[in-house]
């Protein structure tokens, strides 16, 4: 596919084989006090004899070394990225001009909080926020991800029964979950028992009723899940839940949906996390950093991570005033140092006040609006035979497509779409999940996608739909045109290579 | 519409009769009645991107950073200084903004920076096998514990008073659903973790002993001898450690530490109040399939060109679910980032000269300022010492721009009277001199 | 290798085949099981001397994106692992009935074998 006059691109190299002895960047500030010997501040044996082998090498360098790196990836503010369970939503630029203003980001965590009033309200802000599209009345900004907000309810559970004498000892995943949630159980102590999923995409009811118990300690739903279908048995299943004593927790992965339309705590969930990296416009940075902050009811409220941020209404005509409680004595504790993410606060604080409230619902439906006509765009012959859809009803802001059709008609699987895909400089959907859809493809394509956008994105479908019907081998050998092409993955696992030898 | 989405009326018309639908609303349908929201959220309206801005600027100045202050505030984040390229390399579109490197082609940049990044943080730590980073460092820490758990099934941890009090707390909070016990080992005079004590602790059902290098009050540990006392019934040695100083310092890998783990702000991360930073996760090769979190590895492509993937992910949740040997889904990819630039642009001499300057500087201090030292022994860039009037310093000192530090009394009541200080490398001779004369001055008023 | 399924094998439904030898037999896992797991890459070998029960997993073997237990056809105690798939575990996908060899197995009951599937069953069983 590269053309002859192009010469070949050479071999990447690291920056450690950049490096140059006696090259450098840094220059020390001067010594202005004695010059000890080392030897005098530090014993012989904690001192370091071999310097670690850091690269040497100038600013110039280092600045054209990553610069380069940074080509080779494929980013959101380039291109498509319906990266299913993602919400690659735009990032509005103004959240990185206002998280870098130094009253946020040169703030000491640990600063006397009478000098970072402007931090706690802001904290204290987010949290109203979040409470309102949680419909749950009190917030932890705490958790760092959805992963880490995962385990602080289940944390959470196992201290609100163990306050009221119970010991519980499973808790309940439907079998179309996330695997953080299976992993998130395991780790708080509990034993994961999986439910089914009924004939329209919902967990099955029978099978719920049938696996819940006075030993069930809670049940850990998606609504809208995996499948991009909203349940509409969620009254009945929160009945069911509490009816046995157990809690329920919202994983806020598909929150995106019904923001402003639909909430959690009306639905009747004890606990919502929240990701600020996907509903909330955190740029996700390459898998990191992000923000889980989690909303409850008032029956788990007194297990809340230390310390919460309070608000002092004075009497003394000065506006309010915020701290940090320490004093909470059920609570399960820290989950991580400091107060959380905050510069990950600043930004979704900043994307929800521009938008404001209604700008949240429009939001969730314009995902959803984009979401369908996706669905409806790729129904259409030619696609859909390849293409089925998993579960075919209105769905919310994601859908899952299976990738069978191409698979047992054109001998093209799922993964070589995907790979085809990253030809036409679009990243393809999240693929092989859910687990239960055979060659799974999950789009979501986030409501700041144009019309045009979708409709290039089913045409660049159908093309390589077509030019595999033709020639299967194309797909099968794709990507032509990326930095690299198919990578040995089964090599790097046999033998992991995970650091450069230096 | 909002500044952010783009469907205009005409598109919505269009969009909505090719699904078949009457209106967006009908789109809603699948959710009962009684749980669709029946009014307006109560959250303030829109604003323009300059309200916006005016808003977050205020609140921003009601915040008394570290450039409007001399701050000697330490105690887990360090006011280091972070050079420009980083924020310039980090705001690049393709840095910030795709997500983890699921499709390996697309994702070279950030594949090969987490490659480099385990290699930086093998070189300091001693390990040869480090994961691409996680979320910070008191959490890192039961990350440690728990991998310790799924190695030898036993249900101790025995950890020094001298592990930052947020990491000994993280460890109570995730240990409830370990089903572990914490056991705290206090420390000597010298400041120092008490080795008897925490050998004492340390019996045939220890899973894991945790010490921090320096640790909390600043003082260098003997990691030699406390190694010994840790793995002599085959418990893991685990040390949290700042990475700055491990430029100066003999890594951890040299005394037998299983696994290093810590807070990753000191390199070149902002202190955002808190976050986001990272935190770091280093062991030996035996425990390379147990490691939390991602790994980069390297490999070739089709055409035997070099590259890099994400690798060993059977250990992973969204492969392995309940079997996994974490829950974390990604990593801090984009702090870990900032961290590889800031140890290239310190360089192999430079992350020497900027520990050196810190020692000496630090050393300086402890003899400048007129107060008795809690921990006596060796320390690099933080030490404790006793005020007799701790409010009195606090108010001299605000009054004239200074910030003295972190006080100790909440974590430890034992010191009641402490006051950690912090010399990072912003922190001049000059700034140590103002401290030492407010500290003087009030150091008189109270003998007067 | 091309797909096959020796009659000489007795075959488990989870994919496992047994070559019984008297009182001892060799487990595998079936080419079936080899091709839908695609490139193995690390089998943890499971110690000599343990237990193995009928239709219990005794081991793991993974692909780059997939963990799979490995069940026991029959039940007994583990005589011999194939050590040289420690480091070449793809031996299992180029040769899953010979070099692919996963353990040898003292049997406790070798009248277990009575509930094991035929090639022709077993090839029946994976065309439905």
């Amino acid at each position: 596919m590269t053309s002859e006059l192009v010469p070949e691109r050479p071999d990447t190299i690291t920056i450690y084989e950049r490096s140059r002895e006696g090259r450098r960047a840094f220059v020390s500030p001067e010594t202005d006090v004695p010059e000890t010997p080392i030897s005098e501040l530090l014993p012989a044996g904690a001192i370091r004899k071999d310097p670690a082998k850091l690269p040497e090498i100038s600013e110039p360098e280092i600045v054209r070394h990553y610069n380069n790196l940074s080509k080779k990836n494929f980013d959101l503010d380039t291109g498509f990225y319906p990266l299913g369970s993602c919400t690659m939503k735009h990032n509005p630029k103004l959240n990185e001009r206002v998280a870098g203003l130094p009253g946020h980001s040169r703030l000491h965590p640990l600063q006397d909080p009478a000098y970072a009033q402007g931090a706690l309200e802001l904290m204290w802000n987010l949290q109203g926020a979040l409470s309102e599209v949680a419909g749950l009345p009190h917030v932890s900004l705490q958790p760092s991800a959805g992963s880490h907000g995962e385990l602080a309810g289940l944390l959470l559970t196992r201290a609100y029964h163990e306050d009221r004498g119970q010991t519980r000892t499973k808790v309940l995943t439907p079998d179309t979950a996330h695997g953080t949630n299976p992993a998130t159980v395991v780790m708080a102590g509990y034993e994961v028992v999986k439910v089914g999923t009924d004939e329209h995409g919902g967990v099955d009811i029978d099978d719920l009723e049938a696996k819940i118990g006075d030993d069930v300690a809670c049940l850990m739903l998606t609504n809208p899940n995996t499948l991009g279908l909203f349940d509409r048995n969620i009254e009945r299943i929160a009945q069911i839940v509490h009816g046995a004593g157990a809690t329920l927790y919202y994983d806020g992965a598909n929150l995106n949906a019904v923001m402003g339309i639909s909430r959690p705590g009306d639905m009747g969930f004890d606990i919502v996390h929240f990701n600020l990296h996907k509903s909330f416009t955190q740029p996700h940075g390459g898998g990191g950093p992000g923000g889980g902050p989690i909303a409850v009811s008032d029956r788990i409220e007194p297990y809340l991570p230390r310390p919460q941020v309070v608000r002092n209404d004075s009497s003394n005509g000065h506006g309010p005033s915020f701290d940090l409680d320490y004093d909470r004595p059920k609570s399960i504790g820290r989950l991580r140092g400091f107060q959380g993410n905050y510069g990950v606060f600043v930004r979704s604080y900043t994307y929800i006040r521009s938008v404001g409230g209604d700008g949240l619902r429009e939001a969730a439906e314009t995902a959803v609006l984009n979401a369908n006509y996706l669905k409806a765009l790729l129904a259409e012959p030619g696609i859909a035979e390849q293409l089925p859809i998993a579960f075919d009803r209105t769905c919310m802001h994601e859908f899952v497509l299976s990738g069978s059709g191409a698979k047992q008609n054109l001998g093209i699987k799922t993964l070589d779409i995907a790979k085809r895909l990253l030809d036409h400089r679009v990243h393809p959907p999240t693929v092989y999940f859910p687990l239960l859809v055979d060659e799974a493809l999950m789009i979501e394509p986030t409501e700041t996608e144009t019309k045009e956008t979708l409709d290039d994105f089913a045409r660049i479908v159908r093309e390589i739909l077509e030019e595999a019907a033709q020639d299967p081998e194309i797909a099968r050998n794709a990507p032509y045109s990326t930095p690299v092409r198919r990578l040995d993955e089964a090599g790097a696992a046999r033998n992991p290579v995970v650091r450069q030898p230096l | 519409m909002t500044r952010y989405t783009s469907a205009t009326d005409a598109d919505r018309a269009e969009m909505l009769a090719k699904i078949g639908a009457g209106s967006v609303a009908d789109l809603f349908s699948e959710i009962p009645e009684a749980v669709r929201l029946q009014k307006p959220m109560d959250i303030p309206a829109g604003m323009s991107e300059q309200d916006v801005y005016d808003h977050l600027a205020a609140l921003a100045g009601r915040n008394r950073d570290c450039e409007a202050e001399i701050s000697f505030l330490g105690a887990g984040m360090y006011d280091h200084y972070v050079p420009a390229l980083i924020d310039s390399i980090l705001s690049r579109s393709e840095f910030l903004t795709p997500y983890t490197p699921y499709q390996p082609e697309i994702s070279q940049g950030g594949l090969q920076v987490m490659f480099e990044y385990q290699t930086a943080i093998s070189e300091l730590t001693g390990l040869p096998v480090s994961n691409a980073s996680l979320y910070e460092g008191p959490s890192s820490v039961p990350a440690a514990g728990w991998l310790a758990i799924q190695e030898n099934k036993r249900t101790r941890f025995v950890v020094s008073r001298g592990l930052h009090p947020h990491s000994r707390e993280t460890l109570e909070t995730y240990a409830r659903g370990f089903g572990a016990t914490v056991h705290e080992a206090g420390l000597d005079e010298t400041g120092a973790t008490d080795v008897d004590a925490l050998a004492a602790l340390v019996d045939e059902d220890t899973a894991a002993v945790f010490v921090q290098q320096p640790n909390f009050l600043g003082t260098v540990e003997d990691l030699g001898v406390l190694s010994e006392a840790a793995k002599r019934t085959g418990a893991l040695f685990v040390c949290a450690a700042d990475p700055l100083p491990l430029g100066i310092l003999a890594p951890p890998g040299e005394f037998g530490v299983d696994v290093c783990v810590g807070e990753g702000q000191t390199l070149g991360n902002r202190l955002d109040f808190g976050g986001p930073s990272f935190g770091f996760f280093a062991a030996s090769e035996d425990h390379i399939r147990k490691m939390p979190g991602r790994i980069a590895g390297e490999t070739k492509d089709v055409d035997g060109r070099r590259g890099f993937v994400l690798t060993l992910q059977t250990r992973e949740q969204h492969i392995r679910r309940e079997k996994a040997t974490h829950n974390i889904c990604t990593a801090q990819a984009l702090n870990a980032l900032a961290g590889v630039i800031y140890l290239s642009w310190l360089g192999r001499k430079g992350i020497v000269e900027l520990g050196e300057l810190m020692l000496r500087r630090t050393a300086y201090a402890r003899q400048a300022l007129p107060f008795e030292a809690i921990n006596s022994g060796p320390v690099v860039r933080e030490f404790a010492v006793k005020v007799p009037d701790m409010d009195a310093l606090f108010q001299a000192a605000r009054a004239e721009g200074v910030n003295p530090g972190y006080r100790l009394g909440r974590d430890y009541p034992e010191y009641q009277d402490g006051l950690l200080v912090a010399i990072t490398e912003r922190r001049t001779k000059e700034h140590i001199d103002k401290l030492a004369r407010i500290a003087a001055g009030v150091g008189a008023e109270v003998t007067a | 290798m091309a797909e096959s399924y020796p009659a000489d094998l007795l075959y488990h439904p989870e994919h496992d085949w047994a070559r019984i030898d008297g009182d001892e037999a060799v487990f595998g896992i079936t080419w079936y099981a080899q091709d839908s797991l695609g490139e193995l890459v690390f089998f943890d070998l499971p110690e000599v001397g343990s237990a193995v029960s009928a239709n219990e997993p005794y081991a793991e073997l993974e692909s780059v994106k997939a963990v799979s237990d490995v069940y026991s056809p029959m039940s007994g105690e583990i005589v011999e692992v194939n050590a040289a798939l420690s480091d070449a575990p793809e031996t299992i996908n180029d040769d899953p009935y010979g070099q692919g060899w996963l353990v040898k197995v003292k049997l406790s009951n070798p009248g277990e074998k009575d509930s094991l599937l035929s090639a022709e069953d077993y090839k029946g069983l994976l065309s439905q």
